[in-house]
């Protein structure tokens, strides 16, 4: 018995394509499957199972268990608490997102309370990938510019939307909080970091519109760590000095934003 | 009034009309998330049952969502056609569907009867058919309408070519739009949603299109999805608008959180009549729609995911459209959680519209976290392309890049021309026979090279 392997291909970048030149140049200037060709009317089947991997990526993105210890390993020496939400399950997290935003009642009871300026939650969201991969870093990378900020202990949060952050800050009666949580997984990135700053927030009050967000947190193709947290450390200061986030609060950090999508926000019927 | 049944010995009380329909409707966890799901399957069928027996006029005379309160329920009341509405006047929901169903049901009498029904009536009734049952009723629609294509002839399937780019990338739209046109995609219409709501971006976007359409002569529409008032706005300037695009909702509260009125669409309405830019009709507007806005927005008043959606066809209606889409799966699994759900939804959604006098087409697509994948795709396109949709969107490889969600893809459409034996709308056909792509069984031919590809060149090097 013999055995074949395949490599099993990666879509995208002009080597990867057999098709004319055109093609060729046309796809460096756009990461839309273009210039598949044909097999009758349907996909050939490499472009067929190029598409099915860059989907089974995705849907394991945002089936993959929560590890709270790989983000407490990324951060020796910081302490950390760990909690979940009132959604038990990622079925119920996936159809409830008014649960994903409260925490479990037993988990709210033991969260320490202290004089702090910001609490980090990092939060699963829709990619626990994304977590796993960049989230220690974008806390050590921010922290490391705030200096005398008073830092309370990492939330490390499971089944968590990005409003569980209001419910954990009020617990921990802190002024600000910054979530970082996984966006949506979409096909061509299945890890991307979202970061959501609140200055005050109160639960169930608090809307989207009073939070400043970065996101595509994800190097070398997304926003950089560094560029994360100046652009983030940077946004804290100044919501510190107004005493508030949102749309009032600019960023002026640096006008290039990196496309990214909110992981929460229905896009449904504002998409035009 | 208050509804009721007995089922397995248990007597169901539903207090209101929108308990009961809430209750009637099959399994969705948008229902459910806003606590109007039955609470068993039981109650659900029992539901069924006494909706079976209210009258129709019962929807005229106890409105979900209060007249004083809602614009869109006035909208719905003081447009109702009693004359339209008297063939069915005596009916119940039950009587209703079977005479849907019925042979004398044809495509002239139902298109006679739309302007007498309700949003309500129809998502009524939607609620006591199985699936089989939507696409038989909806097969028979037909709401023909025109811009430079024609858009719903028997026999025919439109495309939305949508060549999205996350930075609006001249050369990346281009290269997108070059690889639909080969597929033979777009008489529906040439349709991106742009990075920005700007008016800068938008009008760079508008000019591209209408260079590339004007250049080859292509008889097809171009959109660039923005907020109204956005249109208003270039269309005062002089921008080439083709098409007004909106997104609505199914009441005054979620379309307020859209920033729309109906006020502000008559306006946009009017000014893209007065352009005159269509050559084979006059519908100047493209609306969107999708189940879950409402409760997204917090204003949905207790109504059901799906009869609320059914009251926006009421808004679009007004404006005589050339397209209207619901995006079924984009929304999230929050409110259609897997394939089963989005299928029924788009089923529900084509068969409402359609009744209501509507040019319905469908966005069939999920995003990643639904539990869905392409063999759901392909099951809604077949179902839909059965049941005669006027057009579906599609997307480069059916992975849109912009909005990072799935769709259909050009050769889906491709799939569903061949095995129904579906063409493109007749003026975007005869213009793809004239640039011979056509190949002899009316089929899209394969091509290596085409002077299209001019499209991509210049821009590319």
């Amino acid at each position: 018995m013999s055995e074949v392997t395949v490599q099993a291909g990666e879509f995208g970048g002009a080597a990867a394509v057999p098709a004319s030149d055109l093609w060729s140049a046309l796809r460096r200037r756009t990461q839309a499957r273009i210039g598949l060709g044909r097999a009758g009317s349907a996909l050939p089947t490499r472009h067929r199972l190029e598409l099915q991997a860059a989907h089974a990526a995705a849907r394991d993105a945002v089936h993959s268990p929560f590890a709270p210890d790989v983000i407490a390993a990324g951060l020796p020496g910081t302490p950390t608490v760990r909690v979940r939400s009132a959604a038990a399950d990622r079925l119920t997290y996936l159809q409830r997102p008014d649960l994903g935003r409260r925490l479990d009642p037993v988990d709210r009871a033991h969260l320490p309370t202290g004089d702090w300026d910001v609490v980090f939650v990092v939060a699963d969201g829709l990619s626990s990938r994304a977590v796993h991969e960049h989230a220690a870093a974008v806390v050590r990378a921010t922290t490391a510019r705030l200096g005398d900020w008073r830092i309370a202990p990492v939330v490390l949060a499971e089944q968590a939307r990005v409003a569980l952050g209001d419910d954990v800050a009020a617990a921990m009666d802190t002024a600000m909080v910054v979530v970082l949580i996984g966006e949506r997984p979409g096909m061509s990135a299945a890890d991307s970091l979202g970061a959501y700053l609140t200055y005050g927030p109160k639960p169930g009050v608090t809307t989207d519109a009073d939070r400043n967000c970065l996101s595509n947190i994800r190097p070398p193709l997304g926003l950089s760590y560094e560029g994360a947290a100046g652009k983030l450390a940077g946004l804290m200061g100044r919501a510190r000095e107004l005493g508030r986030t949102g749309v009032e609060l600019k960023d002026d950090h640096d006008q290039e934003e990196a496309p990214g999508v909110d992981p929460e926000r229905p896009e449904g019927l504002t998409r035009g | 009034m208050s509804y009721a049944s007995v089922l397995g010995g248990h007597r169901y009380r539903f207090d209101t009309l929108a308990r009961l329909l809430a209750a009637a409707s099959p399994e969705r966890s948008g229902d459910r998330l806003a606590g109007l799901a039955a609470a068993s399957a039981q109650e659900r069928v029992a539901a069924r049952w006494a909706l079976a027996e209210v009258p129709l006029t019962d929807f005229l005379a106890e409105p979900l969502i209060p007249y004083e309160s809602d614009d869109v329920t006035r909208l719905i009341l003081d447009t109702h056609d009693p004359v339209a509405f008297a063939p069915v006047a005596s009916m119940t929901v039950g009587g209703f569907r079977e005479w849907l169903l019925s042979p004398g049901a044809d495509a002239e009498t139902l298109a006679a009867v739309s302007p007498g029904l309700t949003p309500e009536m129809v998502a009524a009734v939607s609620k006591l058919m199985g699936n089989a049952d939507l696409v038989a009723v909806a097969r028979k629609v037909r709401v023909v309408t025109a811009f430079r294509s024609t858009i719903g002839l028997p026999g025919r399937l439109a495309t939305r070519l949508q060549p999205n780019h996350p930075t609006d990338d001249p050369a990346g739209v281009a290269a997108a739009l070059l690889d639909g046109l080969l597929l033979g995609s777009g008489d529906a219409v040439i349709g991106i949603n742009p990075a920005t709501d700007s008016p800068k971006a938008v009008r760079d976007l508008l000019e591209l299109l209408d260079g590339v359409i004007q250049r080859y002569a292509i008889p097809t529409q171009s959109c660039v999805l923005c907020h109204v008032t956005t249109s208003v706005e270039l269309m005062a300037k002089g921008a080439p608008v083709d098409l007004v695009f909106q997104s609505i909702a199914g009441t005054q509260a979620a379309n307020a959180s859209f920033g729309v009125t109906p006020g502000l669409l008559d306006e946009a309405y009017e000014a893209a009549l007065a352009l005159d830019r269509g050559t084979a009709g006059r519908n100047v507007m493209y609306f969107e729609t999708g189940q879950g806005s409402a409760l997204s927005a917090g204003a949905h008043h207790g109504v059901d995911q799906q009869t609320v959606e059914a009251r926006a066809y009421a808004l679009a209606r007004r404006y005589d459209p050339l397209l209207v889409n619901t995006v079924v799966g984009f929304i999230g699994p929050e409110y259609l959680y897997d394939g089963r759900q989005i299928l029924r939804a788009a089923l529900e959604d084509h068969f409402c519209g359609k009744l209501l006098g509507l040019p319905m087409g469908l966005d069939i697509c999920y995003t990643n976290h639904a539990d869905a994948d392409d063999d759901d795709i392909a099951t809604m396109l077949t179902m839909l392309g059965v049941a005669g949709a006027s057009f579906v969107i599609c997307t480069p490889g059916g992975d849109d890049i912009m909005l990072n969600y799935q769709s259909a893809s050009y050769h889906d459409a491709l799939y569903l021309r061949e095995v129904l034996g579906l063409r493109p709308a007749p003026e975007f056909e005869a213009w793809l026979d004239s640039i011979g792509l056509l190949d002899e069984r009316g089929g899209i031919r394969e091509v290596t090279s085409h002077p299209l590809t001019a499209i991509g060149k210049e821009l590319a090097a």
